[in-house]
């Protein structure tokens, strides 16, 4: 890697403060930045390392959403009571994402912030229709994840928190990528107060919701009421792994396999 | 003096002693030596897969803070640098040798891989080294690059190297194929298929590393580096590349984590760091990281084959043709004419009684890393082809695919039995393999777990392969007499030093096999001292007399059989001096588990009181013998030993999205005499799962520039633990019939067999699909597919 720069603030507005120099990068649990870094594919002339920012921790219930602070790596979502009470699917995609290593590092704010469009998360943001707090404001889920790698996070501002709304009934359902074990294709499926939604991920260049899937849904909830409904492969990732077609086919399957995991 | 300790001889599950250096971190591994006053290299590697180098500029970077040196191409050819050497010659159908060209240590006005190294920065630090490369500016003039086997041979392709037309290394075969032609007119079935062996990259755990360092007060270069063979290195280094006296040269191979054939070959980066060490006057110490280690280690496998079975009306085998496509990579890797004709056409017998064989062999240089011997080498791809061709003919005959292969098998009472293509077996017993692999396997129940697993939605298949392989390599003559430049020998010295410790010299390696533990189990077995009390030394030219290393399958039935030799020398002389202590005659002398004894009576010495008198020698036979006991025998082997077996293994495939999951796997193995059924069992395990991987997940993948696609382990896939279900060992033995132990050889059947019968497994599993064949790596998308495809061919 290249040299940089390393603050530890500990506070949001010391945060945003260091983070006003448009070549710093923030960093959380660092499973994705740091191989960046270490590849030499980022050349950051500071690190502000949020690690120490007790604001940007916890998992609470307020009301009726579950919040997780941006802090938050995956095995404690996984292991949290609060989740596994109120959102199942929630802990259970937790539990699921790359290994133990991964889950023991990796934090809920640095994958929603990194949009990787093979990643987990975002799917369970998107599906849950939560609501991402930040330095500055509340964004919507449906308004958050713009494209490949790209959120409408600025450079200077911070994922704080995600709230998601508590749902009546949710569920997750996933095919790996054989080599690097994220998301090929999954489905992330809901029914509550934010409507019936489905959200699928790993699939094409953005997590993106499902429209035909969620009116099946909503007008019968079912495994069988989304077996027979077919994602297009116009525009879906094709690679050495698997084709358009190939990754179309399993958005069916997954979502299939959501609504079963939900019951 | 007798030490009570349990049994820790030859069939003892003795624990491994190098594992409590391991697991605590305490391995001391290349990368772990740090030399006073040491600097770091970096290398700068071609991103281009094909490319004449028009001018390398490294003004900027030479003058950027702590660079130490930085050369090139250029400097190394002004430098009388040699290229890297092949050990391997090859002839082709019509006599001329193989195309050779030149592998500089840095390519030298063209590049022909992505990785291909073009300069070496030296610095104060790896970072500042890396830093420097960036700013090395590379004229590259790109070229057509020609990556796989099909672009490099169609007409009108980019020569890769001057002189060598149609990029052919050479057009091999072994066999009449006029006679062959013949039975296959004359026969009343045939079967063919065409088949990809697909490209695999090693991985081994620890990437290759190495560190130079020049004395110059003696003038001496020591090399540490990431061996499975230091003085093959050695020498090739030294006589090849820098052209200095052995003498002056030491190769030291520490710990080594992981090679599979990888870690044989002498590689640029050894010399490089060697001779930069002399000219910057400081240590260069050069680590790969994962991704240059996709790019510069050799792969293995890539081959393309068309092959046939001719069948008389009882479904006996008449002839076998073959015809296959070797991509060999860029350049020639240490032993890579080997390993597609000689490790791998002789083996097309297999463990069948196939009258005629007739081979044909192309190999084709390409835009890619240079390919080599991979755990197996030859023989997976031999194995892979002869059993899945046997399964396909079976469906084809409508004979029982077990039935078929019985049928054809050499009998257990035809041994020695001499094959059409140039190999001898000694011993085997393909029957009693074949019974005990489908007793533990169940083979018989199967139908009703596939019955069950329907019930759940998944498609269950079985699948068997009955393999061969020819290893513990080798008779020095006859591969002498096939092209080899080297003898395959090995070396062991036995020390007993004045208290009856032990040490052992080997010129084998340990890179994983646990040695320290099997070894030293020999030298308790032989000589009675407990395994503690024997260490084994490997991995140094300055310790150890001249030895070939490890690969193979050679160390235990060559290195082993070297120490069974020096062995008996000690006790030879051992006798002598016990029959002077004890005032007999030599003759009466008898020698069991570290007593020596006059025969018949209670008079007795240990081996302590003969190390003593040995080296302490004031009552001593000094007129007629010399002091001391230390022995040293080099010990050539008369033949290949033979392991064989049969492995069965059972998938079960999602049908909706096509994932194959593993859910048993049986090996039986003959792998003769076991030594510690513990290591053999950890050996088969380790080599069924690069089996599986290759059959399930790896797979080398360049895209049509011959950028290398699956370039991390992002996009290349590595079995894991969850990959693969608890596999089923078990050894069935005979004996090999030529070395002193009566073993074979463990290290790579797992690698061998596993391959064709996961496939043929998966091929099974989808038998009321209309599927002939699956090319390996059987990954979901492409099982998709097929179930897909053939919507409405089945019954759901
Ligand atoms: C081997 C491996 C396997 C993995 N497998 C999976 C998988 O299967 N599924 C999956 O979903 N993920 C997987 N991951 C990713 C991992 O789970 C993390 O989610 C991911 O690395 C991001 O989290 P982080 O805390 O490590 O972020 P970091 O690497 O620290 O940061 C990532 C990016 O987000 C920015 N960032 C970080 N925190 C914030 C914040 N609070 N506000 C604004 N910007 C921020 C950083 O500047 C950076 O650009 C894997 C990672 C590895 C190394």
């Amino acid at each position: 890697m290249y040299d940089f720069a390393y603050h530890k603030p500990s506070t949001v507005a010391d945060a945003v403060k260091l983070l006003a120099d448009p070549d710093a990068k923030a960093i959380s649990g660092g499973h994705t930045l740091l191989p960046a870094l270490k590849h030499r594919l980022n050349k950051p002339t500071a690190l502000v390392d949020l690690s120490g920012i007790a604001e940007l921790r916890g998992i609470r219930r307020e009301g009726n959403a579950v919040v997780i602070g941006a802090l938050a790596k995956h095995a404690e979502v996984a292991a949290s009571a609060e989740v596994a009470a109120a959102i199942p699917a929630l802990a259970f995609m937790a539990d699921h994402i790359g290994d133990v290593q991964v889950r023991n590092r990796g934090t809920i704010g640095g994958s929603v912030s990194n949009n990787d469009p093979a990643a987990d998360y975002p799917a369970a943001v998107l599906g849950l229709g939560a609501t991402i707090r930040t330095s500055k404001r509340e964004i919507a889920a449906d308004d958050f994840f713009l494209g490949m790698f790209t959120t409408a996070l600025e450079p200077d501002e911070i994922l704080t928190a995600i709230s998601f709304p508590i749902p009546e009934k949710a569920g997750y359902a996933k095919m790996r990528n054989p080599a690097s074990r994220y998301v090929m294709a999954g489905a992330f499926v809901s029914k509550g107060p934010q409507g019936v939604r489905v959200a699928i991920t790993g699939a094409g260049p953005c997590v993106f919701r499902q429209a035909d899937m969620e009116a099946a849904l909503a007008a019968n909830w079912s495994a069988d009421a989304v077996a027979g409904i077919k994602q297009a492969p116009d525009d879906l990732n094709s690679d050495i792994h698997g084709s358009a077609e190939y990754r179309a086919h399993l958005v069916t399957v997954m979502a299939k396999r959501a609504v079963a995991n939900a019951g | 003096m007798n030490v009570v300790t349990p049994f820790e001889g030859i069939g003892a599950s003795v624990r491994r002693k190098e594992d409590f250096r391991f697991l605590q971190g305490k391995g001391n591994y290349t990368d772990d030596l740090n030399r006073p006053g040491q600097t770091h290299a970096w290398i700068l590697r071609s991103p281009h897969a094909h490319a004449k180098i028009r001018g390398v500029d490294i003004a900027a970077a030479k003058a950027m803070p702590g660079v130490h040196g930085i050369f090139t191409g250029a400097d190394t050819e002004a430098a009388g640098l040699g290229g890297l050497p092949c050990g391997w010659q090859i002839h082709s159908k019509d006599g001329t040798p193989m195309a050779e060209p030149p592998h500089p240590v840095l390519a030298f006005e063209r590049v022909r891989h992505v990785g291909d190294p073009v300069a070496i920065v030296v610095a104060e630090t790896r970072s500042q080294a890396r830093d420097a490369a960036e700013a090395i500016i590379v004229d590259y003039e790109p070229l057509p690059a020609a990556p796989s086997l099909e672009q490099a041979q169609a007409a009108g392709a980019t020569p890769i190297h001057e002189g060598v037309a149609g990029n052919i290394c050479y057009d091999w075969h072994i066999g009449d194929k006029a006679v062959v032609d013949a039975a296959f007119a004359a026969a009343h079935r045939t079967v063919a298929l065409d088949l990809v062996n697909n490209r695999l990259v090693p991985n081994a755990m620890e990437p290759r590393a190495a560190v130079g360092e020049f004395d110059r007060f003696t003038g001496d270069y020591t090399l540490y580096t990431t061996s499975q063979n230091p003085h093959v290195i050695r020498l090739l280094m030294a006589a090849n590349v820098l052209k200095l006296p052995e003498s002056k040269v030491r190769v030291v191979a520490p710990d080594v984590g992981g090679g599979f054939g990888s870690k044989i070959y002498h590689y640029a980066e050894e010399a490089l760091v060697t001779w930069a060490s002399a000219q910057v006057g400081r240590p260069v110490k050069w680590t790969a990281d994962r991704t240059e280690a996709f790019m510069s280690d050799a792969h293995g496998r890539d081959h393309i084959s068309r092959a046939e079975f001719a069948f008389d009306k009882d479904g006996r085998i008449l002839a076998l043709r073959v015809a296959t496509q070797a991509n060999m990579g860029a350049y020639l890797s240490t032993f890579a004419p080997c390993v597609p004709t000689y490790l791998y056409a002789t083996l097309l017998a297999g463990v069948y009684t196939t009258p005629v064989i007739y081979a044909e062999v192309k190999a084709v240089f390409t835009n890619t890393v240079p390919v080599d011997a991979y755990r197996g080498a030859g023989r997976p791809e031999a194995t892979y082809l002869l059993e899945r061709l046997m399964d396909v003919a079976a469906r084809e005959l409508g004979i029982d695919r077990v039935e078929l292969r019985r049928r054809n098998f050499i009998p257990a009472d035809a041994f020695p039995y001499q094959t059409p293509v140039a190999l001898q077996y000694d011993s085997g017993d393909y029957q009693s393999t074949l019974n005990e692999c489908l007793r533990v396997a169940d083979w018989a129940g199967f139908e009703a777990r596939r019955a069950e697993a329907a019930a759940r939605g998944k498609l269950r298949g079985i699948g068997i392969s009955t393999y061969l392989e020819a290893c513990g390599i080798a008779p020095s003559a006859v591969v002498g007499s096939l092209g080899a430049r080297a003898g395959l020998y090995e070396v062991g010295t036995i020390r007993v030093h004045p208290t009856g410790s032990i040490t052992v010299l080997t010129g084998s390696h340990s890179h994983g096999q646990g040695h320290e533990t099997t070894f030293a189990q020999l030298v308790s077995d032989k000589l009675g001292v407990p395994v503690a009390q024997v260490d084994i030394v490997h991995g140094d030219t300055a310790k150890v007399p001249f030895g070939m290393g490890t690969y193979g399958s050679r160390s235990l039935a060559v290195g082993g059989s070297a120490m069974m030799k020096a062995m008996d020398k000690i006790i030879a002389k051992g006798k002598r001096i016990a029959a002077h202590l004890m005032e007999a005659s030599v003759e009466d002398i008898e020698f069991d588990r570290g007593t020596f004894r006059v025969a018949g009576t209670d008079r007795t010495k240990a081996l302590v009181d003969i190390s003593v008198a040995a080296y302490v020698p004031h009552n001593y036979p000094i007129e007629e013998l010399e002091p001391g006991l230390e022995e040293t025998a080099f010990y050539d082997p008369k033949n290949f030993t033979y392991p064989g077996g049969c492995h069965i293994a059972e998938v079960e495939i999602d049908r909706e999205t096509g994932k194959v999951d593993l859910v048993n796997f049986t090996a039986v193995d003959d792998v003769g005499r076991v030594i510690n059924p513990m290591i053999v069992e950890g050996q088969v395990q380790g080599g069924v799962a690069q089996g599986v991987g290759q059959a399930l997940l790896e797979s080398c993948i360049y895209d049509a520039d011959g950028q290398l696609v699956s370039g991390s382990m992002m996009d290349y896939t590595m079995p894991r633990a969850d990959d693969l279900p608890p596999v089923g060992v078990a050894t069935h033995t005979t004996l090999c019939t030529h070395n002193p132990l009566g073993v074979k050889g463990c290290g790579e059947v797992g690698a061998i067999g596993s391959p064709p019968a996961v496939i043929n497994a998966v091929v099974d599993a989808l038998r009321d699909f209309d599927v002939r064949h699956i090319e390996m790596p059987a990954t979901a998308a492409k099982i998709w597919q097929i179930i897909n495809g053939s919507h409405g061919k089945a019954a759901a």
